[in-house]
């Protein structure tokens, strides 16, 4: 008898769609060794800063191998508490408002599965991450894709969230700054935002993991409005603002009755954070922030360095606010998003990735990470100059 | 802060034309500011960090940091007997320093005999110089903010992800 392995995936991870990423990382990989600059990570250039790392170093040498509390250490909980209250203005308990996850990925799954019962309509902000979507489809969720534009620096306004809301819709999923786009809101579109969501009864999930990377203004967390923190959870962590992506180390914190549920999904299911990232996390939050200023400041001027770049080749680009992402139009070089990251990549090396891998709204974008060296975004963008003109000839 | 001195300051090697696109000016704009730089004596020029130990990089050279006693001199303190000794060719970097002695030189000899006689009949022999004391490198792991051997593992990062 013939098996075919194929009958026991379960019907919603097959028909699940593969990311958008992983086709172009595959075409990426096919061109190893051939002086390729990569403009298509998600993540810092930079390597954790040294004091962290020897945090962790020396709490293996300290014996620090064991579980730890499912919620996270009661040190690394405070610290967080404190952070949090200093740079967002929202006051959480550490005892039992805050919880440690496996990234900002970690803590976001254990929000749609604690909250969202199979058909609850959950809204979110498009084009954005990756996983946004398909995390709504493995809960059995309905997601409402609300679509933001260039004309509006990518930020997500009130009126696109009324137009595109339906009766029942139960969450408001939020990531500003944004990946893709690096769109964010200033206070006074966060404050219509947060009007709305009490006028909806919405939970809001809040993903503010490129926070620290704001350039203009400061950052505001939806959660610091009146009456908000009670409907929120905000969800945050170290991967970027502290160059910590591989320790996948990040929070959650909302009120007690949500993250406790969080908290059962999260002890069935990961136990705890490793401890070594939660010790590592700990030493970040006591005494990292200098790294992190200057790890923003060299962000800030690579943004306007590829701004201004792509703006001059023609491609038009929106001056993202946050985040270390340019998502620039290209359809005026009349290529499709795809058509140009794939021309760009075999004919001048340089990857970047099309916007459609963040939804239908990237359409005619690619996003471009410039969380990379000086010399490499400025032969980056002369390459993309050359492309251009050889098109347009 | 001049925006080219900043640039300096965390020292990337960038050339002008990357400077002035990084900082958003033309060319002949940084020009203009290493010129200035160089006449109100901040920028003094340039020097590329090398790790001469790596085999046949060049011919072998002793390093020593010599802990200098002065006595320090009625009118001009430890300036001009300071100026002096570090004019000498052997000397890489000379500075005042608070605590058990008074100057520390950084000096690069082909040889141990070199600078053990720059020291005995040049450095001691200075009148105000009370006593030396030499110690010679061994071996150097971080050369002006560059790790010489195990730095960051090259280039593991993913070139596309999320």
């Amino acid at each position: 008898m013939s098996i075919d392995p194929k009958q026991w995936v379960a019907s919603h991870v097959a028909t699940l769609p593969k990311s958008g990423i992983r086709d172009f990382f595959e075409l990426v990989a096919k061109m190893k060794g051939q002086d390729v600059i990569s403009l298509g990570v998600g993540e810092p250039d930079f390597v954790t800063p040294w004091h962290i790392r020897e945090a962790a170093i020396y709490a293996l040498e300290r014996g620090k191998t064991y579980y730890t509390s499912n919620l996270g250490t009661i040190e690394l909980r405070k610290a967080i508490a404190t952070y949090v209250e200093e740079h967002f203005n929202v006051t959480y308990r550490p005892e039992d408002q805050i919880i440690v996850t496996v990234g900002v990925s970690e803590a976001l799954d254990l929000a749609f599965r604690a909250f969202c019962n199979p058909g609850d309509k959950v809204m979110y902000h498009q084009p954005c991450y990756v996983s946004y979507q398909p995390s709504i489809t493995l809960v059995h969720g309905q997601s409402i894709a609300v679509p933001t534009f260039a004309r509006d620096n990518f930020a997500l306004t009130a009126e696109a969230l009324r137009a595109a809301w339906q009766p029942g819709a139960k969450i408001l999923m939020l990531n500003l700054p944004c990946n893709p786009t690096g769109g964010t809101c200033t206070r006074e579109q966060l404050e219509k935002i947060a009007d709305f969501c009490r006028e909806k009864d919405l939970l809001v999930l809040s993903d503010e993991i490129y926070s620290e990377l704001t350039f203009e203004g400061t950052h505001t967390s939806i959660a610091s409005f009146p009456g908000l923190a009670e409907r929120t959870i905000f969800l945050h962590g170290f991967s970027k603002a502290f160059a910590m992506t591989g320790w996948r180390i990040g929070y959650a914190c909302g009120p007690a009755v949500l993250i406790d549920a969080m908290m059962k999904v999260h002890q069935y299911s990961m136990m705890c954070a490793s401890i070594i990232a939660q010790e590592a996390a700990l030493e970040a939050l006591t005494r990292g922030w200098d790294s992190v200023l200057k790890m923003r400041e060299q962000y800030h001027r690579r943004r306007d360095l590829i701004v201004r770049r792509f703006n001059e080749i023609g491609l038009s680009c929106h001056l993202p606010r946050g985040s270390f992402y340019a998502f620039p139009d290209v359809r005026a070089t009349g290529m499709t998003e795809k058509q140009f990251a794939v021309g760009l990549l075999e004919k001048h090396k340089v990857a970047v990735v099309p916007g459609t891998a963040f939804g239908e709204n990237g359409t005619g974008h690619v996003r471009a990470c410039f969380a990379t060296a000086y010399d490499q975004i400025i032969e980056a963008c002369d390459r993309v100059e050359r492309f251009v003109q050889g098109t347009r000839q | 802060m001049n925006p080219v001195l900043k640039l300096l300051i965390e020292g990337g090697s960038l050339t002008t034309s990357q400077m002035a696109a990084v900082a958003g000016l033309s060319e002949a704009q940084v020009d203009q500011h290493l010129e200035q730089l160089k006449k109100d004596k901040i920028f003094l020029g340039w020097r590329p960090v090398l790790d001469l130990s790596r085999e046949g990089a060049a011919p072998a050279a002793v390093r020593a940091v010599i802990e200098v006693k002065v006595t320090p001199e009625r009118g001009g303190g430890f300036n001009r007997l300071a100026v002096r000794l570090a004019r000498f060719d052997e000397v890489e970097s000379c500075y005042l320093m608070s605590g058990g002695y008074d100057l520390l030189v950084f000096v690069r000899q082909e040889s141990l005999q070199k600078v053990a006689s720059f020291v005995s009949e040049k450095l001691a022999t200075i009148e105000g110089v009370l006593s030396t004391s030499t110690h010679f490198m061994l071996r150097c792991y971080k050369e002006q903010g560059f790790l010489l051997d195990g730095g960051e593992a090259p280039g593991s990062r993913l070139n596309v992800a999320p």
